[in-house]
């Protein structure tokens, strides 16, 4: 299984591939996860990819993908032709407007107010990673919540390791409604 | 000896879950193999090992240093040397290319340090951000003058860890500089890493010299060595010396002796440096081989699988000792093979060496540009060398 998320840096995207491939790590999987950002501390384009497998794994910077979570638009437009047939797609839907011309076919949508929904519900747009990380997971069972639990309490800033995992939750609830 | 406060430290360490990157694996590594000394300059792709040490060397009982530039770094750490401490400093291409002289310096006066090269895409400042193979033959003929060098290249965040208890304690058994040439693909992927438990961590250490004996030659080819601060006077210097250590630039017998020396010890112990692993295919009859090293070993090898799935026979070799070279392996494994491919991140450096050694063809299956070998990329280069 091989998960990419991009978007611009300061949204927490090597944050969240760091989250996901310890988890795994928890869980017992091989994984390796790597990352791409630019030179700027905030705003530049910034990628993490995590490769969760139950073998040992060869290739460091996959071509394909199975799942890519955008943040942003251009990251969006430039990297969903490499998910595989059948891939899927995870957007926020106040950062990303997917386009039906440029998504390869055969793949599946989904788009999730993400950062409204962190806004709103926490006060706090920061923490909309997590919600996305809760939903997908809910989605695709990658890896257990338990150990995304400890890992997100673990990895998170002292004082919003609370917020953060509710906002994991938060999206696992949306997943289900979603269902 | 072991220092307390270092395994005090390694005691909170060790069995905790590490998900790290390939530079935090290697810093990680030089803790345990005891590095009390670290002198550098930050440079992508190698700056995490600095800051890792920076952060922690300190609570293991040891310095860090942020130098000015990377001469002053590898000038740091070969005095520190002097005093008796296990040494180390990290950069990649440009600032590897500035240490080259003092590199020399460091085989010359026999002082053991530890240089990390995370490598680049160059010439030059390159593709700064990018992974490549490039300095492998610098890492080989970077200074200038005869010499022999050591050079390990880690596939895995594990392996980063684990060679550098080879490179410290290689450091220490032949008094000479060790180079782990690390990529920047493998410093910047994070994997799983496993850390010993403490008491179990053995380290060589360098032989000691009787008072008033000589260090820096003598009947065997590595001399034992006093320290500044062990009652000997010492003169250390990077111009030809008697086995006293005092300068003698004019007698021819004088340099040869030296410089034949300081080339033997490491030629004539090639076997407990020398480190590969293969894997030949369960039928036996392969015609063909890959062999690779650092992260291109990686999609190597899967390409090799891959080949194997569908019935080839593909024998495979990673080099993990780079130099010195593994002659006598690569002979061995060409012996009954038509043809070599050889996947790396540069234009054929390695694969030039090989071809020195092994009676078959060699095909170089280069790649630069900042982004690794495909798995597909070397199947298809073995594909087309079966055809």
């Amino acid at each position: 299984m091989i998960v990419r998320f991009v978007g611009f840096g300061g949204q927490g995207i090597v944050l969240s591939s760091y989250i996901l491939g310890l988890s795994a790590v928890l869980d017992g999987k091989r994984v390796v996860q790597n990352q791409s950002y630019g030179s700027e501390s905030r705003g530049g384009e910034c990628r993490g990819d995590v490769i969760i497998s139950d073998q040992e794994i060869y290739e460091l910077e996959p071509t394909g993908h199975d799942v890519l979570v955008a943040m942003t638009q251009p990251g969006y437009e430039k990297l969903v032709v490499s998910l595989k047939p059948e891939g899927t797609l995870i957007v926020d839907s106040d950062l990303v407007i997917p386009d039906a011309g440029l998504s390869p076919p055969g793949i599946r949508t989904y788009s999730i107010r993400a950062t409204e929904l962190a806004s709103k519900k926490f006060g706090r747009k920061i923490v909309a990673n997590m919600v996305i990380l809760g939903y997908m997971n809910s989605l695709l069972s990658l890896v257990t919540v338990e150990s995304l639990e400890k890992v997100i309490s673990q990895s998170v800033p002292d004082g919003t390791q609370e917020l953060n995992v509710k906002a994991m939750l938060e999206g696992i609830q949306l997943a289900m409604k979603d269902s | 000896m072991i220092d307390k406060s270092r395994i005090q430290y390694l005691e909170q360490l060790w069995s905790r879950t590490h998900f790290l990157l390939g530079d935090e694996a290697c810093a990680y590594g030089a803790i345990y193999a005891g590095c009390d000394f670290f002198a550098g300059y930050p440079i992508t792709p190698a700056s995490e090992v600095a800051e890792l040490l920076a952060a922690e060397l300190p609570k293991a009982g040891g310095l860090c240093v942020q130098m000015e530039d990377e001469l002053a770094s590898i000038g740091a750490i070969i005095g520190a040397s002097w005093t008796g401490a296990r040494v180390m400093t990290a950069t990649s291409g440009p600032g590897f290319s500035l240490m080259q002289e003092n590199i020399g310096y460091a085989i010359m006066t026999e002082t053991p340090c530890v240089i990390v090269d995370v490598q680049r895409s160059g010439p030059s400042t390159g593709q700064a951000t990018k992974p490549a193979q490039g300095d492998v033959m610098q890492a080989r003929w970077g200074t200038h003058g005869d010499h022999e060098i050591m050079a390990f290249a880690p596939s895995s965040a594990q392996e980063c860890f684990d060679l550098m208890f080879d490179c410290f304690d290689l450091a220490d058994i032949y008094r000479t500089p060790v180079i782990m040439l690390m990529d920047g693909e493998i410093g910047h992927i994070r994997e799983s890493v496993t850390m010993l438990e403490p008491s179990t961590v053995k380290r060589a250490s360098r032989k000691k010299a009787e008072p008033g004996e000589d260090l820096f030659g003598g009947p065997e080819l590595v001399p034992g060595v006093m320290h500044y601060g062990e009652g000997a006077s010492i003169h250390v210097t990077g111009s030809t010396h008697l086995p006293n250590g005092m300068r003698d630039v004019t007698t021819p017998r004088v340099h040869d002796e030296l410089v034949r020396r300081l080339y033997r010890k490491i030629d004539e112990n090639r076997e407990k440096i020398i480190r590969v692993e293969t894997d030949i295919s369960t039928g036996g009859n392969a015609r063909i081989g890959v062999i690779s090293y650092g992260a291109t070993a990686r999609p190597a090898y899967g390409a090799v699988k891959a080949a194997r799935a569908e019935g080839r026979d593909v024998d495979f070799l990673r080099l993990i000792t780079v130099w010195p070279f593994a002659r006598e392996q690569v002979t061995d494994f060409a012996r009954n093979l038509d043809f070599i491919l050889v996947p790396e991140m540069n234009l054929g450096q390695i694969s030039r060496e090989i071809q020195r050694f092994a009676d078959c063809e060699v095909i170089s299956v280069s790649k630069i540009g900042g982004v690794p070998h495909s798995i597909d990329e070397i199947y298809q280069a073995i594909m087309e060398a079966m055809r």
